[in-house]
């Protein structure tokens, strides 16, 4: 369980990116907080992450801070290390035994279908590709929980489509919770058990919603009425929240 | 084709103008005292090759020194710097003065400080100090531009200090130590020639004393010969540079990526 109580982040210069922001998200969740660019959906996965601290308020958890995954919007590889040594990175810095760590980096790989790319530059990788790297390095410590910060943004829709996809089917395997940021109203409909609808300036949850979401979900779904209708769910409230 | 072309013209003009040359001081008789024809500087070469060689063995031991000095030094301090904001408001503004100040205007103390019994020492202060500043300063601003979201995701993982210093920031700085180093090396080369110069004749016995010696003899092709010697050494310094930053730099970094196309 992840609990944030009236936190409240103000930037130097004045700037209140979040006020009194309120949630509770319960373990093995797909959370989404959806909102445009400049509410702090990105300063409240740096505060859950702990890279930043709150000026008032509290981010508790059910006993210490679990392990941490973390995508950014940018691949953000190492441009000199192969993918291989990218993946490694999380293992490296824990003082993990070099076979057991390439072991497990060549296993994250796999799972993202990038098998045979082990030895590749990012520079040789597609966008798809690398942002594939980059979640397979934040998978590869075996998090408890994932944070992704609007990861899938600049690809096309093909490599997003299958990321969003490949993304649900790993956080059910491994059990993890997930917090995902979007200002993508459809991309926050396919993936979310539950969507945190937040305004801008100064950020804070206008609609919690928890959606109804189907046992398979593929590339028909997309076009299915009840696709539509979730999405409908949440533009509404994002209307009343405005 | 391209590639050979490129070889091809510069070979081309190179040998245009020397025959030139030759040409021109053979019609005009112009006096060898004022511009040697090109094949009395290759005969000058060729009978004072073993002394020349000692020449440019000993300015080179001293621009090496001096350039491994001022490599050591300068990503020393640069690491400093990284690490202790304090070490660099201090120390930096002396930095700059040393740069700032002509190496000429400083030599004559060096040699009088260190000492005309260890003269090479003296020389080789002198390059290092030359080359000093441009490798503290592109390494110290490599490690400080270290990408932002990569050094968040070290925090997130709990890496140290020297894991981030080792694993990010000096890849990232590699770049600018490199390019720092060609210029470096061919300031080293310079600084050896100005303290050769400054130390005059009878102490310092590298190829820019032998150009202050035959300029003294009115030996012009010698001294033309001593001088084609120190540009290929300079030459060669700046091939050795550029290759090794290739070879570290073809598989990552865009600058040897642009090459390639």
């Amino acid at each position: 369980m992840i609990r944030a109580g009236g936190v409240t982040k103000t930037f130097a210069g004045g700037t209140i990116a979040l006020d009194n922001l309120d949630f509770t998200i319960a373990p093995g969740e797909f959370v989404t907080l959806l909102g445009p660019s400049g509410c702090g959906k990105s300063t409240a996965l740096r505060l859950i992450a702990n890279l930043i601290q709150p000026n008032s308020g509290t981010i508790t958890f059910d006993g210490p801070a679990p392990a941490i995954g973390f995508v950014f919007q940018e691949p953000t590889l190492m441009p000199w290390a192969r993918a291989i040594e990218n993946v490694r990175l999380p293992l490296d810095l824990q003082s993990v035994p070099h076979a057991q760590g390439n072991s497990s980096a060549a296993q994250a790989l796999a799972r993202l279908g990038l098998s045979g790319f082990e030895q590749s530059y990012p520079r040789e990788l597609s966008g798809g590709m690398k942002m594939r790297v980059s979640l397979a390095r934040a998978l590869v410590a075996r998090p408890k929980l994932l944070l992704l910060d609007e990861p899938f943004a600049a690809l096309d829709e093909a490599a997003r489509f299958a990321l969003n996809d490949d993304l649900i089917a790993l956080a059910k395997q491994d059990g993890i919770t997930v917090i995902f940021v979007t200002h993508s109203l459809a991309e926050a409909a396919y993936l979310s058990d539950r969507v945190l609808v937040m305004t801008p300036r100064p950020g804070k949850v206008a609609a919690d919603i928890a959606l109804a979401q189907p046992a398979t979900r593929n590339a028909a779904w997309r076009v299915t009425p009840g696709f539509a209708a979730l999405q409908a769910q949440i533009a509404l409230s994002q209307g009343g929240a405005e | 084709m391209k590639r050979a072309l490129n070889l091809i013209l510069p070979l081309l003009l190179a040998i245009a103008v020397l025959g030139f040359w030759e040409w021109i001081v053979t019609a005009r008789h112009i006096p060898p005292y004022v511009l040697p024809a090109p094949g009395a500087i290759a005969a000058a070469l060729a009978g004072n090759f073993g002394s020349l060689m000692a020449s440019l063995l000993t300015t080179l031991t001293v621009t090496m020194e001096g350039f491994i000095a001022a490599l050591v030094a300068g990503a020393a301090l640069a690491i400093l710097f990284s690490q202790s904001r304090l070490a660099e408001r201090a120390l930096y503004p002396y930095a700059v003065i040393l740069q700032v100040t002509p190496i000429v205007a400083i030599a004559p103390l060096i040699l009088i400080w260190v000492g005309f019994e260890h003269i090479n020492l003296a020389l080789t202060l002198i390059a290092a100090l030359v080359a000093f500043f441009p490798i503290l300063s592109n390494t110290a601003l490599g490690l400080k531009s270290a990408d932002q979201n990569l050094l968040e995701l070290m925090h997130l993982y709990g890496a140290s200090r020297w894991q981030i210093l080792w694993r990010l920031q000096f890849p990232t700085a590699l770049p600018y130590l490199l390019g720092a180093m060609k210029i470096a090396g061919g300031l080293s080369l310079i600084g050896a020639v100005v303290a050769e110069f400054v130390a005059g004749s009878g102490t310092a016995t590298g190829l820019a004393w032998r150009i202050v010696e035959s300029g003294n003899r009115l030996e012009i092709a010698m001294l033309f010969a001593a001088l084609a010697l120190l540009a290929s050494l300079g030459i060669a310094i700046f091939a050795v540079l550029s290759l090794l930053e290739w070879a570290l730099l073809k598989n990552w970094h865009e600058s040897a990526l642009s090459q390639r196309n």
